[in-house]
């Protein structure tokens, strides 16, 4: 028996996925917290007014790159209704989200790093105060060289962004191979080299982030944010304000849109805390949308060459995958970045050698972060869009290429991801069929075209984001007298439903009504850590974990019960609000009786759950970045009509199939499906987060092109297509009642599947993102001359790679580490691996 | 330069009609109308997203037509009467479009939901049986980034049948 088949094994959890007798999951319902949202009740971070509440303004670097020799606030102190000024050296604690990339200060001591970087604070009784005072602060700077792409920071070292990172300006660097890649070209019929270059984009969440502290009675910390992930405000909160992280009660409120922009600890967050701790009253920010742009976090631009070698059937023997990604100013989720771009190449088709380098500079914009798809979206595109090239030159349909190529259920990758369900040849069979491929592709009139593209994504990080070893998720479950339920929990609600997710997975479990629980959730103080919404974690992870506190409250009810029905309790079922004798239903009593009788023989009921995901075979160096409990699967056709005069791009359908495992509220997951599909189409055709250099004879200073909504093209309610979702559901038992993700990976084929369907319409490679007219013009016009009929990037810069850690892949003896790095940690193994593994 | 503390420049004052019912209110005369829903009448259901009139999350209707709060001073809402989503709901019960919005999924995060549903409402007063294109071309000012606007489509076709609905058992 092959060794890598022991890796394989499955978790050893067990997930219901009994799909007969469901009476919550599965069924269009109203979401629990419907109803504050269209009433307008749900209370934003802005919305929190309290009595002697003060407001705070930042004063942001009008300078992309500069030292700060010298602040005054005398004058901004002195004006009246101002309470306090902070600058640099009162929070001069550095922190940033990931532990390798502790690079930011709340305010900036002695160095500015974007426009917008904050230099100081004003905390005033009325928030047009604050803002006035700002004008009366004085800032000497010195101007330093600005870096404004990724190219300059190569051949830039001086001046350093940060004196950390790689070298010069370079903050990460990163190789790694899995077989010898050289010898798959070498063994492969053909080869084909692509370059492709994806523009960055922000995520545009509606809410303007907002933040109030308040000291509470006894003189603790409590803020009340729009933040993702409360958990890891918590920690940096503790960091930089000195204090013990029992005194700080970190509340998201719910968020209004997030998509990865709300997931870092914010240096307003920390102002305005250590703002209400001095002042001892509320202190509230809340930014301007200009400022939500410096805020960014967003999607990193990143040029890359895709090296892929082919049989002629379309298998691919190997792919070689280099990417330069333009960090913005500071590390934030920066180095997960750079190996989530090299991470999930090889998830959706086999990739029997993979070579990954990714290249991660320092440039003076607002920091990149994670957007929904987080790193995995700009290769993606490249991948899609050679695999549509390839399917070209080998005379194969794409659809037929990428079915013969996928990756099957139970698998593992060369870089020791275990997949779990993997249904992607029914999605693509699914919008082959819905679009009518077959009589569309290559066959509709000239600037009409379809294209098809396909994604997956994780269901979870399989690793937090601090090394520990305690749960992802935890839940607890209080059960009342009265028959209500509720549930505590960490995580929290940004739009997606995590709500609503928890409380259907705890109804269906105890046979009640989703209504009939109350959610404390999204609060440090209040409910076990989650570690937040991001990577897609929330149904999976918080869910299982509700899932088992949940099993657990029904073990003790059942026993209660069936001491009182004189019934085996293994006959017992949940369900209707009752808890009955399954041989003969109407033998019973109703939940609230049930709690009563538990109570009576237990106690109080209450009862815990945890998540940890399992542990990953990839323990190489930067396996940790993608390994992921189970992925989700998707495929989309995009059509579209491309005006061969204007070069104007109409998209007049868009067919998508997802597979999910099982939705657990349809409504609720084809809006997350058709909400990816929306922003997806806003990256591929007009989304741009763009700077330009101001003229020489001003400061030549790079700014940022347009930081307002007027001006960042974002998809209307006109601009939005028709879309027709399927979601595949084949239980996945790693997940609650079988549950995949759906936030993120339906985004991924979007903006690949735009650009093959405009070469179907049009014979024009766009290899770039966004696809807008002026660059099909400029295709066209190169067309018409008789030269290649693209417009994309044409080189890719000279990087000095490090050597390669090299990683045997699983069918090559493998055995997840790298044979050129001392084995990092041991895994726990399974007996049988004790046994195989020498 | 205003230096004078905010409290003392609250010098104008208004009489209208919120929700129907008649409130006065003083406020410096800088404000917009949204900050003086937001910030002293407690009205926080109408939210902000860029206070440009750029975003449309600040929707309100003023004498029956949508407009952007961020963009109108207060001192011109004299005598007129003001809908917020805080008005929508009638006899306890919520509006056919809030029961729309909440069962097909047209609000995920809500930000921007109190006013698609008001610029929705003044669709529906002055067209009771407006087509797809008819309420794409109403919410074109109304930016959503969760949905992909077509649950939210979904749901004010579907307020419409049972708005029509209720109006025949009425007469």
């Amino acid at each position: 028996m092959p060794k890598h088949k022991d890796l394989l094994a499955l978790p050893d959890r067990d997930s219901q996925v009994n799909s007969q007798d469901l009476r919550v999951i599965g069924i269009a319902r109203r979401r629990v917290d419907a109803r504050a949202k269209v009433t307008g009740q749900t209370r934003f971070a802005d919305d929190i007014f309290l009595p002697r509440m003060a407001h705070c303004k930042l004063l942001r670097s009008p300078h992309p790159h500069a030292r700060i020799r010298k602040i005054d606030v005398t004058r901004a102190l002195a004006h009246p209704g101002v309470y306090l000024v902070l600058t640099g050296k009162d929070l001069p604690i550095q922190y940033g989200i990931l532990p390798v990339s502790q690079d930011e200060q709340a305010l900036c001591l002695d160095h500015v790093r974007h426009v917008g970087d904050p230099v100081a604070a004003v905390i005033a009784r009325e928030e047009l105060t604050a803002f006035e005072a700002l004008d009366l602060i004085n800032v000497d700077y010195e101007i330093l060289t600005t870096i404004s792409d990724p190219e300059e920071a190569l051949t830039t070292p001086e001046p350093r962004i940060h004196d950390y990172g790689e070298e010069g300006n370079i903050h990460k660097r990163v190789a790694l191979e899995f077989g010898d890649v050289k010898q798959s070209f070498a063994e492969a019929d053909e080869i084909f080299e692509d370059t492709f270059f994806y523009q960055g984009s922000t995520h545009l969440p509606i809410e303007q982030h907002a933040s109030v502290a308040i000291k509470d009675p006894e003189g603790k910390l409590t803020i009340w944010s729009s933040t993702q992930t409360p958990h890891y405000l918590h920690r940096a909160l503790a960091k930089v304000l000195e204090m013990p992280a029992a005194h700080i009660r970190v509340i998201a409120t719910p968020n209004g849109g997030g998509f990865g922009g709300k997931s870092d600890p914010f240096n307003h967050e920390i102002v305005v805390a250590r703002a209400a701790l001095l002042l001892d009253r509320p202190v509230k920010i809340c930014l301007t949308r200009e400022e939500v742009f410096y805020c960014h976090r967003g999607r990193h631009p990143i040029l890359m060459k895709f090296k892929t070698g082919v049989k002629k059937d379309g298998t691919i023997t190997g792919m070689h995958l280099q990417t330069l990604i333009d960090g913005g100013a500071y590390g934030s989720y920066g180095v997960a970045s750079t190996f989530y771009a090299g991470a999930l190449q090889t998830t959706t088709y086999h990739v029997p050698r993979y070579r990954y380098e990714g290249c991660r500079t320092f440039t003076n914009k607002p920091p990149c972060g994670p957007k929904r798809g987080h790193g995995t979206v700009q290769p993606r595109f490249g991948q899609e869009v050679q695999l549509d090239k390839i399917a070209e030159k080998l005379n194969l349909d794409p659809a037929d290429l990428r079915l013969r190529i996928s990756e099957s259920s139970n698998s593992i990758t060369a870089n020791f991801f275990r997949l779990g369900t993997v249904n992607l040849n029914e999605c693509i069979r699914r919008v082959v069929k819905s679009s009518g491929w077959k009589e569309k592709f290559r066959k509709l009139p000239k600037g009409r075209g379809v294209g098809l593209a396909c994604s997956a994504y994780l269901t979870g990080a399989g690793l937090p984001i601090y090394w520990n070893k305690m749960p992802h998720s935890g839940v607890q479950l209080k059960f009342d007298r009265s028959g209500g339920v509720s549930i505590f929990c960490g995580a929290t609600e940004i739009g997606q439903g995590s709500d609503d997710v928890l409380a259907g997975i705890v109804a269906e479990a105890l046979g009640i009504d989703p209504f009939d629980i109350r959610l404390f959730t999204g609060d440090t103080d209040l409910g076990p850590v989650d570690l937040g919404s991001y990577s897609s974690r929330v149904t999976l992870m918080a869910g299982n974990a509700a899932l088992q506190a949940a099993e657990r409250g029904k073990v003790m009810i059942a026993e209660a019960v069936a001491e009182k029905l004189e019934v085996p309790k293994e006959r017992l079922h949940f369900a209707e609000k009752r808890v009955f004798d399954s041989m003969a239903p109407e033998k019973g009593v109703a939940f609230q009786e049930a709690v009563c009788l538990a109570e009576a023989r237990f106690g109080t009921i209450g009862t815990v759950g945890s998540y940890t995901p399992p542990k990953s075979p990839a323990l190489y160096k930067g396996g940790g970045v993608g390994p992921s409990p189970t992925y989700s699967y998707t495929a989309a056709v995009v059509e579209v009509i491309v005006n061969s005069v204007t070069g104007w791009i109409t998209v007049p359908k868009i067919w998508i199939a997802h597979d999910i495992g099982r939705a657990l509220n349809p409504p609720l997951v084809r809006g997350q499906v058709e909400g990816s599909v929306y922003m997806g189409l806003g990256e591929a055709l007009m989304e741009e987060q763009e700077f330009r250099r101001l003229p020489k004879k001003l400061s030549h200073a790079l700014v940022h092109k347009f930081p307002s909504m007027l001006e960042y093209k974002s998809p209307t309610s006109l601009d939005m297509p028709e879309v027709f979702t399927e979601l595949v559901e084949e239980p996945d038992p790693r997940g609650p009642f079988g549950a995949k993700e759906v936030g993120q990976g339906p985004l991924l084929p979007i903006m690949p599947a735009v650009a093959n369907a405009v070469y179907d319409a049009v014979g024009v490679r766009i290899d770039e993102v966004p696809i807008t007219p002026e660059k099909i013009m400029k295709a066209l016009a190169e067309k018409k001359a008789g030269r290649e009929p693209r417009y994309g990037p044409s080189h890719f810069p000279h990087v000095n790679w490090p050597e390669a850690l090299r990683v045997q892949p699983p069918w090559e003896g493998g055995d997840g580490n790298a044979v050129n790095e001392a084995p990092r940690r041991a895994r726990p193994r399974t007996e049988k691996e004790k046994v195989l593994t020498p | 330069m205003a230096t004078l503390p905010i409290e003392s420049q609250r010098t104008s004052q208004i009489r209208m009609t919120l929700n129907g019912e008649e409130v006065d209110v003083s406020f410096a005369p800088y404000k917009t109308l949204l900050e003086i829903l937001r910030e002293d009448l407690g009205h926080t259901g109408t939210k902000h997203g860029c206070e440009l009139g750029e975003c449309g999350a600040c929707a309100v209707l003023l004498d029956g037509k949508p407009v952007l709060s961020c963009l109108v001073l207060a001192l011109e809402c004299d005598g007129r009467q003001i809908l917020t989503v805080e008005g929508l709901r009638s006899d306890g019960s919520l509006h056919p479009l809030q029961d729309a919005f909440a069962d097909l999924g047209a609000a995920q995060c809500g930000y921007c939901t109190p006013a698609i549903l008001v610029t929705a409402k003044a669709l529906l007063d002055q067209n009771p049986h407006p087509n797809r294109d008819q309420i794409r071309e109403a919410i074109s000012g109304n930016l959503c980034r969760c949905t992909g606007y077509l649950q939210i489509f979904e749901a004010v076709e579907a307020a419409t049948l049972k708005i029509a609905e209720q109006k025949q058992t009425a007469t």
